[in-house]
Parts: C-alpha cells; sequence; structure tokens
C-alpha cells in the first residue's frame, strides 16, 4: 500500500511544476549535466546521468577496467554454457574457441584504432588518416602486435614469451606463452579433463584478430605447467600454407 | 596449530575436509561424515531453541527470521527480529576450539584449532574467501557436490604456510 500513493505524489508534483514557471522546469535537466563531467568515472555507471559506455570516448581506457570477480563468473557461465551438449574435450575447446573468435575480429578495430590515435596527435591526425594504420603486413609485426597491444589490451600487460617452432618440418608454427592467463584464475579443471584447457577462448580470440589482419591460420591452447606457474599455457599458432607463401614473396621484394 | 576447515553443505553432507598439521592422528572418512552430520544436526537444534519474547498484541507479527520453522510462535519474537537467531558459533573444550562459520547459504566451516590459536576469525575469513574465489567461480564445481578443485588446495595451502 505504500507505493501507490507516492506514485500519486510524484505525479502530482510534477505536473504542478511544468503548469507553473517555465524556468524551474527548464533548470532540471540542466542540472545533473555539468555533475558528471567533473567527477570522473568510478563504479558502476548509471544511466541517468547520461554517461553510459556508448557516450565514452573510444580511446578513453584509463578507467575503463572491470571487476575480475564479475569477469570470472561470466566466464564460468560461458564455459558451462558451452558444455551444454557437447560430445568431447575437443568439441568443448572448439565451441570456447569460437565464442572468442568474432571478439578477436571486433577487437582488431579497436585495437588500430587506439594504437593510431596515440601516437599522433590529434592535430596530425588528417596527415596520419592518409597513411594506412600500422597494419601487419608480415608475419611477425603480427606476432609482435598479439604478443603486446592486443594483450596489453586484454589484460594490461604483454604475454611472457613469443617463439617461432624449432622443428624444420613445422615452419608455419608459432607459439605464444602466458604464465598465468586470466580466464584461468579461478578454474580447476578435473582429473578426468586434464587436457581441457579453458583458454581455448582467448586462442579463439587470437584466432580471429590473425584472420582479421588476412592471416589464415589456427590457434589453440595447451597446457604446460610448471613448478612455478602452474596453470601456464602455451597458445600454438598455425598459419595456412597461403600465408606461407605471401610470406615468401614479401620477404623476396623486401617488404616489412 | 592444528586446523582443519570442513565445508558442510546445507543439508549436512560433508563437502570438504582438510588437516593444516601434519601427523595428526586422522578420524576415519566416515567419522568425518558422522561428524558433519551430527553437528549440522545440534547446530539446527541450537538455532529453535534460541529464547523468544511475547509479542505485544497490537504489533502484526514482524517478519520472523528465516529458518524458524514455527507457526506457532507467530506471537513471539526474537528480542532483535531484524537479525535471524545463529546456531551454535564456537565450542570450547580443554584440549580444542570449534569455531563455527555459516555463510548466507547455509555452507558451514568449521575449524578445529589449537585452543592458543588466535585470529581465529581471520582464517575463517580468508578460507572463505578463497572457497569463494577458487570453488565458486570454478565453472567445473557442481553445487552441493564434494569439493575437487585443485586451485582451491593449492592456494589454501600456500596461506597457511605464510602464517605458520
Amino acid at each position: 500500500m505504500a507505493a501507490p500513493p507516492r506514485h500519486v505524489s510524484m505525479l502530482s508534483i510534477s505536473n504542478s511544476n511544468t503548469g507553473a514557471p517555465q524556468s524551474a522546469s527548464s533548470d532540471k535537466p540542466q542540472t545533473p549535466q555539468p555533475s558528471p563531467s567533473p567527477q570522473p568515472t568510478s563504479g558502476l555507471r548509471v544511466p541517468s546521468n547520461r554517461k553510459t559506455i556508448y557516450d565514452r570516448h573510444l580511446n578513453r581506457s584509463r578507467n575503463a577496467e572491470l571487476s575480475r570477480a564479475s569477469f570470472a563468473y561470466l566466464f564460468a557461465e560461458m564455459v558451462t554454457y558451452a558444455q551444454r551438449r557437447v560430445t568431447g574435450i575437443q568439441d568443448l575447446e572448439k565451441r570456447l574457441n569460437e565464442q572468442g573468435y568474432p571478439l578477436g575480429l571486433r577487437l582488431l578495430d579497436l585495437l588500430f584504432y587506439r594504437s593510431t590515435s596515440t601516437s599522433s596527435s590529434a592535430l596530425s591526425s588528417s596527415s596520419t588518416s592518409s597513411s594506412p594504420p600500422n597494419r601487419p603486413l608480415r608475419i611477425l609485426p603480427l606476432l609482435h602486435l598479439i604478443h603486446g597491444p592486443l594483450w596489453r589490451l586484454l589484460f594490461q600487460r604483454s604475454a611472457d614469451a613469443l617463439e617461432h617452432s624449432v622443428s624444420p618440418d613445422t615452419p608455419n608454427e608459432y607459439m605464444i606463452t602466458d604464465n598465468d592467463p586470466l580466464v584461468n584464475t579461478y578454474i580447476s579443471v578435473p582429473r578426468e579433463m586434464n587436457m581441457l584447457n579453458c583458454a581455448a577462448f582467448i586462442a579463439g580470440i587470437i584466432e580471429g584478430v590473425c584472420d582479421g589482419c588476412g592471416f589464415e591460420a589456427k590457434v589453440s591452447a595447451h597446457n604446460q605447467p610448471t613448478e612455478m606457474w602452474p596453470s601456464r599455457t602455451v597458445f600454438l599458432l598455425r598459419f595456412g600454407d597461403s600465408v606461407m607463401e605471401r610470406e615468401k614473396v614479401l620477404e623476396r621484394n623486401g617488404v616489412k | 596449530m592444528c586446523a582443519h576447515p570442513n565445508p558442510t553443505d546445507r543439508a549436512g553432507g560433508l563437502i570438504y575436509q582438510r588437516e593444516f598439521q601434519a601427523g595428526l592422528r586422522k578420524l576415519s572418512t566416515n567419522d568425518y561424515l558422522v561428524l558433519a552430520g551430527t553437528f549440522h544436526g545440534v547446530h539446527a537444534i541450537t538455532r529453535s531453541i534460541t529464547p523468544k519474547l511475547p509479542l505485544a498484541p497490537s504489533t502484526s507479527p514482524v517478519a520472523s527470521s528465516p529458518g524458524t520453522t514455527a507457526p506457532a510462535t507467530s506471537g513471539y519474537s526474537y528480542p532483535n527480529p531484524g537479525v535471524p537467531a545463529t546456531g551454535l558459533e564456537f565450542l570450547e573444550t580443554d584440549k580444542f576450539h570449534l569455531t563455527c562459520f555459516q555463510t548466507l547459504t547455509g555452507t558451514k566451516f568449521l575449524l578445529f584449532t589449537d585452543p592458543l590459536t588466535g585470529n581465529v576469525d581471520t582464517i575463517m575469513n580468508k578460507i572463505y574467501e578463497l572457497y569463494a574465489d577458487y570453488v565458486m567461480k570454478n565453472p567445473f564445481y557442481q553445487l552441493e557436490m564434494p569439493v575437487r578443485c585443485e586451485a582451491f588446495d593449492r592456494h589454501l595451502g600456500a596461506w597457511l604456510r605464510g602464517r605458520t
């Protein structure tokens, strides 16, 4: 019985306001507007102050951090969701990979946008836009892009190692190592599924980034625990034959 | 310091048991299960025997705390109706202390400690924190099932090793 009367009183107040002086009603919407600008984004954003995620500048990543716990719960649900109607571990990893793939495709645009606009000042942006952004043409710049900027964008630190396959049979294989993947922080895989690595999701993101750059690749995540780092993960990137052929041509032509 | 926390689930089943002092004489698994089940029952009894005050007839029956199972006692209330009755929280003998911590969802953590051990609350909070992190955020843990989370074991062990 408490709610309806309060509603009625609110209505009557707003009615009297619009009916009475015009200046009062025009003041009202203006007062909240200056207040969000002095206090920077902190904590949960309330839609009523008109500062949703869509209103923020794309380049502002300083205070755009997420709670680790909420991500952990979300990712746990994603794993549970992927686990439904799944036949085996490989199938489950494939599903996680598919969840990450579109994310990688989209992240690539954001990554380029941020990396180009931070390197150049706002004034010279017209001159830099005429020259193409630093899209990697060769494999090595692409790997450095993943190892450095992409990892920093996702996890706020670089990946821990970047290696080329030593075996001569597989020159198209590269390895990126993360000692403690964020997604696996709270996950303990049961013993009967010990081949599973939930970082297949990140592998999907990498695959999306590679494909978005025009490098056809298959990426998978593998457990390589050490004493010090029990959840150490190696992402194995296998580039397609067409990519390797192009790489040879580009090398001959001296493209970097 | 000797301590074994035993998270017990809502129905009184034991879901985890661990000792932090090597070389203690162990109970059998069955004994641990009996202990957890018995404690669960005793805990429920101690909660329901919490004395209640008669209500003045004018006041409406305040939303009685959840967990109390007695429609006949609607004329009575706890001294502080906003706070639900808790059950047994601490049990003391000459040789050991038993501390029980109940989470909001009813999972109980039992910690058996030496009487000289201080800061049991700190230990309990940390155990609860690790449980919330490494058990509840693990997609492979099924509620009410025995806890088999390697990361939980590892972090709990590492934290306690750092304390002693």
